[in-house]
């Protein structure tokens, strides 16, 4: 017998009756969000192993923050190893008109060992190879710079003390992180012009890199010998640690993309299930036939799974198809940030999405056809009694089994999978449980209530278990939307609406300590008379308590690199400034107050510090150590200049030390910071509203990446929408039929089908403002200490457009039905 | 019993059928005995609910019996695993339903030619364009199921049935859902068809007048078997 033939001949013809669109669209969205997903985090590895030398412009780097000794790079060229050098640092540069913050790169003959500077003749020009680096008295710049000093090749500007000539534009730069990593525009100068610019100042935070190429074993030894060399603020990036920055991004972009995706996949698994059992009831009558033709149980399971995988396959192509378009969007949106060539990706991907699909169509579609298996032959002539058995919880653990794989898979980590898996769980019981309350809630009301709208509510009631799933698929669906949309609204305003109008908005640093009394008449002169200017010294931490600090021995990253660096201390005579609140011990109102430092609370609470603990900080070479005396609370929000630590004047103001300040500067006044630079070419000015833009530019890209993805979801939860009314609407079509039957207007029917879909609606638009409302409350009070407003609008919305859009969708798919002639209706339910 | 087993399609030896409702046993079929020669046509009559259609599954290995058993052509059906009676049904009965059961999604000519492909027949198209036109539908083979009058969907279940030339053919209520006249016309034609192939004919109806047409009837009340001439 040619099972598969006739099983493609009925496949075609329930293709036509449109039963099986939905599996074939979960399916394809399911594989189309991974794809999209997967082979975009797919390009980014690949650009990131296959150009790692380029990305570090070098086999080897020391990354350090101070000039490497000598014998280190005396070492490596007598080895036989190439080498150069790189200081990067921001600063301001200017033209007679305009001046602006960029970050200078200093680069020694050689730069880069790896990859090449492509450079070009004019802002946004064809740009060409670079033979070599700027020559002595001359600098590159980027278009943006160029454009922002409206400066061409073959002008000049002022970089600190010196006037160089602007020699190209330059185009690429291999080993510059991408936008997403800088704040300010390029600007590429020679090494030997850096003394003469006097913008290396004690205090100015510069990086160095000591950059190191050559034969491959040559590079491991040198290798080993600097690990035995390496001095505090030293550290060795090779090629698989190039740009750490890019792979942690792409890790998390890679984890909260894969999640929000998982979201479609989900949501994919529950249409698939829906529709999968609905369209095997609806065959129960066709295989009771079969077995009463001699079908064998095989043959069944045969007839229908080749139907299911054929559909599967196609819907896999298909979801592939999208799945390639989808993740050029991506790449257009993120691949920009992180300045990388995206090669394409390979079919691996794509082959593992569509396998996924299949898995979870598998998964959830199995279990059902392996119940139809069974179905008793006698349902031919005996239908009363002769039910559908419910399949048990075990058939889903099948399902469940396909998506946890597909989640491990996914996140690659089992505690996350664990906490998804749960949480998800948490949500679903807890969405349902009161989606069920609801639509218990709404059939009592139905009770009691006239009209038609009576019976639309007790229909809720009804159909409960149909009921709760629509309402959940829709609650979920509504959540994820109002979370990327009002939620995160809501945050950022809230955020903005704790900054003062006033909030400093400029920062100035490098300030020398003779030029502390003549800005501070400039600033009086320019209406900034509150302007302070804080003393800012760098200063190792060495030892706590008399122990030397052991840096391992602490497990949060982000303490164990501040303790790599150097802190910023400052002193003052008194010890409170503006935001600054004590929360234990005591300050200090006079200089000739005994040595002693404040620490603020949060990083005391990472160092495990306490009152009465003594700091050993190295300033330069000089030893300094004192008890902490005070905790303080800072309210960085405030944009006002903060310190950890702050100590006594007496413990350091004789210590040479560079300041810094902040002020508000309304936007009209801007040419006074052109007039300031021109005075002092040595001062760095930070617009903060600038790299407020720039991070917000940013987060609206990885927004629009998680909005896109997103989309799938969306798309995902109206699918499983479409499979739960299919579902129910037989039953429907039939009550409705009846309904004509017993005299009922097509008015009183619509007003019925409006109010139980719009309960419906509604009811999801409560659940979803209820659960993004907790949420939003949660992340602010939580995670970003701001204060929480109720938003009504939140609610309101969710509500309005959750029941119209129900409704109208629910109505439509319905709309048929209702002109039909009854008979027609009631003969084919027969 | 003398006669060679080969003589009887069908022998029921015993057979009851208890179900429980709600906990307590119900009976629906007494221990009831009969043989059906091949060839006989017979009628299984009684009123709604006297157990007609549970002695036609039984009888057809739709379902097992609580006591007794059942031999088609000399097979013990209590014997055969689901499969094993399937594979048997599907070589031996021909079914004719009181609502048709013809599957929506496939055309008139597909619904025939099923259970002929099922069988693993190389030339289903061939037979059943041949009993679509002995049932007088060869102009409406491409047509659905729901395009159908109720008469017409009889008659392709009738062209079904025969299709695989079943040995028994087991029909029920087949003039059930039909107006007077237009099942008269789909009994004359299951008549005589059934008497050019030969077929055991055996039908449940509670149409008394379909009835007398048969050779033999055997009478149900309330579970009870009274065999009739």
């Amino acid at each position: 017998m040619n099972i598969v033939r006739l099983a493609l001949r009925m496949l075609a013809r329930e293709w036509r009756a449109g039963e099986l669109r939905v599996l074939v669209l979960a399916v394809l969205i399911a594989v189309a969000g991974l794809a999209s997903v997967n082979a975009f985090t797919v390009r980014m590895h690949l650009a990131l192993s296959q150009e790692s030398n380029r990305l570090l412009g070098a086999d080897m780097v020391l990354v350090s923050d101070h000039v490497p000794a000598a014998r280190l790079i005396a070492e490596a060229q007598r080895r036989g190893l190439a080498t150069a050098q790189t200081a990067l640092f921001p600063s301001m540069v200017s033209t007679p008109q305009q001046s602006r913050l960029a970050e200078i790169k200093a680069v020694s003959n050689g730069y880069p060992l790896r990859g090449t500077l492509r450079i070009a003749d004019a802002a946004f020009g064809a740009d060409h190879p670079a033979d070599g680096i700027p020559r002595p008295g001359s600098v590159w710049l980027e278009a943006r710079l160029a454009n922002e000093l409206q400066v061409a090749p073959g002008g000049s500007i002022q970089v600190g003390y010196s006037q160089l000539k602007v020699a190209a534009i330059l185009t690429n730069e291999p080993d510059r992180g991408g936008d997403f990593f800088n704040l300010a525009p390029r600007l590429l100068m020679n090494q030997a012009d850096l003394p003469a610019t006097g913008l290396i100042q004690p205090g100015s935070r510069v990086g160095y890199r000591l950059l190191i190429a050559g034969e491959s074993k040559a590079v491991e030894s040198y290798r080993n010998w600097l690990a035995q060399h390496l001095e505090r603020g030293q550290r060795v990036l090779g090629v698989r640690d190039a740009r750490p920055e890019i792979r942690n991004v792409l890790d998390k972009a890679e984890r909260y993309l894969g999640l929000a995706v998982l979201l479609a996949a989900m949501l994919a698994a529950v249409a698939i299930l829906l529709s999968a059992r609905h369209f095997l009831r609806r065959h129960l009558d066709a295989c009771a036939l079969l077995r009463c033709f001699g079908a064998s149980q095989r043959n069944i399971v045969a007839l229908y799974a080749v139907q299911i995988a054929v559909l599967g396959v196609l819907a896999a192509l298909a979801g592939v198809a999208l799945g390639y378009a989808g993740q050029m969007v991506l790449a257009g949106l993120l691949g920009k940030l992180a300045n990388l060539v995206l090669p394409p990706a390979n079919g691996l991907p794509f082959l593992q999405a569509a396998l996924a699909g299949l898995v979870l169509l598998a998964g959830f579609s199995l279990p059902t056809l392996f119940a139809l298996r069974r179905t008793p032959a006698l349902r031919i002539l005996r239908r009363d009694g002769m039910a559908f058995d419910a399949l048990g919880a075990a058939s889903y653990l099948a399902g469940l089994a396909a998506l946890t794989a597909l989640l491990f898979w996914q996140v690659r980590d089992t505690r996350l999978t664990l906490m998804v898996l749960s949480g998800m769980g948490a949500t679903l019981l807890l969405t349902v449980l009161l989606a069920w309350l609801l639509v218990l809630g709404a059939g009592w009301l139905g009770a009691r209530s006239r009209g038609s709208w009576r019976q639309g509510l007790l229909n809720l009631r009804r159909r409960a278990g149909g009921s709760v799933i629509q309402v959940s698929a829709f609650t979920l669906g509504m959540l994820a939307l109002l979370l990327l949309t009002v939620v995160r609204g809501d945050l950022l305003n809230n955020w903005r609406a704790t900054l003062p109008a006033d909030a400093p908005n400029r920062f100035v640093i490098n300030i020398q300590p003779d030029q502390v009394a003549p800005l501070q008449v400039f600033f009086r002169s320019h209406g900034q008379a509150e302007a302070t200017l804080y003393p800012m010294i760098r200063g190792r931490l060495t030892a706590i308590n008399g122990h030397a600090v052991n840096v391992a021995a602490y497990a949060d990253q982000q303490t164990r690199r501040l303790l790599e660096r150097e802190f910023n201390l400052s002193y003052a005579d008194r010890l409170m400034q503006q935001g600054n609140q004590l929360v234990a011990g005591y300050g200090w109102n006079s200089a000739n107050a005994a040595p002693q430092f404040s620490v603020e609370q949060g990083i005391a609470e990472k160092l495990h510090l306490k009152l009465g603990d003594s700091l050993s900080f190295d300033v330069g070479g000089t030893p300094v150590s004192a008890h902490i005396t005070s905790l303080r609370k800072v309210n960085w929000d405030s944009f006002r200049v903060n310190f950890f630590v702050i100590a006594n004047s007496s413990l350091l103001k004789n210590i040479s030390a560079s300041y810094i300040t902040s002020f508000y500067l309304p936007a009209q006044q801007s040419d006074v910071l052109n007039e300031m630079v021109k005075a002092y070419p040595n001062l760095t000015v930070i617009d903060v509203s600038a790299i407020m833009k720039t991070v917000q530019d940013m987060l609206d890209r990885v927004t629009a990446a998680v909005q896109f993805v997103f989309i799938f979801s969306l798309a995902s939860g109206l699918v499983v929408l479409y499979a739960a009314l299919a579902a129910t609407r037989d039953e429907r079509a039939l009550e409705t039929a009846l309904w004509r039957v017993l005299g009922a207007r097509r008015g009183q029917l619509l007003v019925a089908q409006v109010t139980e879909f719009a309960a419906i609606g509604l009811l999801a638009g409560l659940l979803a403002a209820a659960g993004a409302s907790a949420i939003g409350w949660a992340l602010s009070s939580e995670v970003f200490n701001l204060p929480y407003h109720f938003n009504p609008m939140l609610w309101i919305s969710a509500m309005g457009l959750g029941s119209a859009g129900v409704a109208l969708a629910g109505v439509a798919g319905l709309w048929g039905i209702s002109r039909e002639a009854p008979l027609a209706t009631l003969r084919a339910a027969v | 019993m003398t006669t060679p087993i080969n003589t009887f399609i069908l022998r029921a030896a015993g057979v009851a059928k208890q179900v429980a409702l709600n906990g307590v046993a119900l009976t629906i079929l007494h221990p009831a005995s009969f043989d059906i020669r091949r060839g006989e046509s017979v009628a299984i009559v009684g009123a709604s609910g006297s157990g007609k259609s549970t002695l036609l599954g039984l009888l057809a290995g739709l379902d097992l019996p609580s006591e007794g058993e059942v031999w088609l052509d000399g097979q013990a059906l209590g014997s055969l695993d689901e499969d094993g009676r399937a594979r048997l049904r599907g070589a031996l009965i021909g079914f004719v339903f009181q609502s048709f059961q013809l599957l929506p999604m496939l055309t008139a000519l597909e619904n025939v030619m099923l259970p002929l492909e099922l069988n693993g027949a190389s030339d289903a198209r061939a037979r059943a364009q041949h009993w679509l036109e002995r049932v007088g539908l060869a102009e409406r083979q491409r047509h659905r199921a729901q395009q159908l009058s109720g008469g017409e969907q009889q008659r392709v279940a009738i062209a079904r049935a025969f299709a695989v030339k079943p040995a028994l053919l087991l029909a029920d209520e087949p003039t059930g859902n039909l107006d007077a006249e237009t099942g008269a016309r789909v009994i004359e034609l299951l008549f005589e068809l059934n008497r050019e192939q030969g077929t055991t004919l055996v039908l449940v109806t509670h149409d008394t007048q379909l009835a007398g047409r048969c050779g033999r009837r055997l009478q149900l009340r309330a579970g009870h078997l009274e065999i009739g001439a």
